[in-house]
């Protein structure tokens, strides 16, 4: 007689993988990769390679010492790699670069078990151990198309502490100063909706912390106009879309995510109005990602079909 | 046990930092360079060899109830000779220890060793475990004091040894790479003392229950970056 073998469900498997996930994230960064490349040229381009080399390599040699399945083909290591390579300002060393891949693989990801382990997420660590180690070199912010000056650099403000006001335009076609895939709203919101559109993330979170910075920034700004300058300037919207939409490191009930966006929204506005630094949307989604455990907890949805406890003790 | 075997032990094998997890307010505070490491190291030191010797001493007189606040005057007595002694001839190493100085008082390393050990003990194995212990204490200090400001300022005891072209890591500086570089530190010390880390393993595992026992694969599915 043969052994009858009972799995748990789910039993029906969708063709869904990390994998197809990770690549279709990639295509989704693509837009806001060439629109960097036009602003800041060719060294933009040279940024995202190193990030992405290096994250692979770290992950590949991290996981060989570690004696584990290596995990480089899931592509997850890339998205991690250009999502910390666009949270970089363009004239930043490359070593530099190579030490945030270093955090936000080994550190954050490797560290704590690996792809869906990690606690926080890692391009937004690396960036912010960078920020606190080399401030000066990452808060200097090149002119967009300086390099066509015959290469000398010309450092600007980004347009949150900038005083000459910045159309909105410039800010949404992304001619502004910036790290290096902050800038174009354009291409990030194709990026966006793509990934909405093949239902890779959820709306959900995004359109929370987007609304809430907007919301709360007609009041600080007291116009309109001033509320979508503060949504399209500094990295809201890079965040928004790509890091507050990181599986292993948010809720996974839309409750959750709402509490999530808004909570995210509220950290950046803080940060924004009130804190010594112009910009406060990675630490807010840090600041979040710990508190996700949690979130997860008080949202647990009902499962279909039951009857909470006190109406079935009546019955 | 031997005199030697009390000094020795608590250099690795028991060191009072890296492996019974005392004293980590100091451990944490003043280890931004490696001179203090080594100022508030051997201070500690001092204090415990003497506390040591006299709690070894008093340890019939001293009734059982109020042992911990005699126990404390004991160490106040020596902490306050300390300070004061640094104060007059090492006025750079006491202005850049601060309060942290007279917190030795309240360091749970001297008064554990009160009560483990020099309570229970003769005089001479009290000296050698304050000693032991002391020096194990500046061991760390130092080894964590070197990694943050080698990393952190580019320098080691106040000479500059990184290369120009790279630039110091404020982080190592800061509050959050002292709490990184000590978690490396014990690791890399549990891993060459060859502890084996808790296994989870199936039976505790929450989720046994009806799992395939396939963990590995449930791992890799699922999660952006």
């Amino acid at each position: 007689m043969s052994k009858l073998v009972i799995e748990p469900s789910p039993h029906i498997k969708s063709g869904v993988t990390t994998q197809k996930i990770m690549l279709s994230v990639i295509i989704a960064l693509l837009p806001a990769l060439f629109a960097s490349v036009w602003i800041f040229g060719l060294r933009a381009l040279i940024m995202v390679v190193i990030c992405c080399t290096s994250c692979v390599i770290f992950e590949w040699a991290c996981r060989k010492i570690m004696k584990r399945s290596n995990t480089i083909s899931d592509l997850s290591a890339v998205v991690t790699g250009m999502l910390l390579a666009f949270n970089l300002p363009v004239t930043l060393p490359f070593y530099m670069a190579i030490i945030g891949c270093f955090v936000a693989i080994v550190i954050v990801k490797q560290f704590f078990g690996g792809i869906g382990q990690n606690f926080a997420n890692p391009a937004i660590t690396g960036r912010i151990v960078l920020m606190l180690s080399f401030t000066s070199y990452m808060t200097t912010w090149a002119e967009p198309f300086y390099y066509r000056n015959a290469g000398e650099i010309v450092t600007t403000s980004t347009p949150l502490v900038s005083e000459t006001p910045v159309s909105l335009s410039d800010l949404f076609l992304g001619t502004t100063g910036g790290c290096i895939g902050e800038t174009c709203a354009l291409a990030l919101l194709i990026g966006g909706i793509f990934l909405v559109a093949i239902r890779v993330i959820s709306p959900v979170t995004p359109l929370c912390f987007i609304g809430t910075v907007f919301v709360l920034s007609i009041f600080s700004t007291g116009s309109l106009e001033g509320a979508l300058m503060s949504v399209l300037s500094g990295g809201l919207l890079l965040g928004a879309i790509f890091m507050a939409t990181d599986y292993a490191t948010t809720p996974i009930t839309t409750k959750g995510r709402i509490i999530f966006g808004i909570g995210c929204g509220l950290v950046t506005m803080l940060i924004r109005s009130f804190g010594s630094m112009p910009e406060g949307v990675s630490y807010s989604i840090l600041l979040m990602n710990i508190l996700s455990p949690l979130i997860d907890r008080f949202t647990v949805p009902k499962a279909f079909g039951a009857v909470s406890e006190q109406k079935g003790g009546k019955k | 046990m031997s005199n030697w075997k009390e000094f020795t032990k608590g250099l690795i094998k028991e060191n009072p930092n890296m492996v019974m997890l005392l004293g980590m307010c100091p451990t944490l505070a003043i280890t931004t360079m490696a001179a203090n490491g080594v100022g508030m190291g051997l201070s500690t030191t001092f204090v415990l060899v003497c506390s040591n010797i006299v709690i070894s001493l008093l340890k019939k007189v001293i009734p059982d109830t109020v042992r911990l606040p005699a126990y404390i005057v004991i160490v106040a007595g020596f902490v306050t000779f300390v300070s004061l002694m640094l104060q007059a001839f090492a006025p750079d190493i006491y202005s850049s220890l601060g309060m942290y100085l007279s917190l030795i008082t309240v360091n749970c390393i001297i008064l554990g060793r009160a009560e483990m050990f020099a309570s229970k003990n003769k005089v001479i194995p009290s000296i050698m475990d304050g000693l032991g212990m002391g020096l194990g204490f500046t061991l760390t200090l130092v080894l964590v004091g070197s990694v943050r400001e080698i990393f952190g300022s580019g320098q080691w005891f106040g000479i500059t040894i990184m290369p120009d072209f790279m630039e110091p890591m404020t982080l190592f500086i800061l509050p959050a790479g002292g709490f990184f570089v000590l978690g490396v530190v014990i690791a890399v010390v549990n891993r060459l003392m060859k502890k084996k880390p808790r296994e989870i393993g199936c039976h505790n595992c929450p989720n046994a229950e009806g799992c395939p026992g396939a963990c590995d694969k449930a791992n890799s599915n699922g999660g952006e970056q």
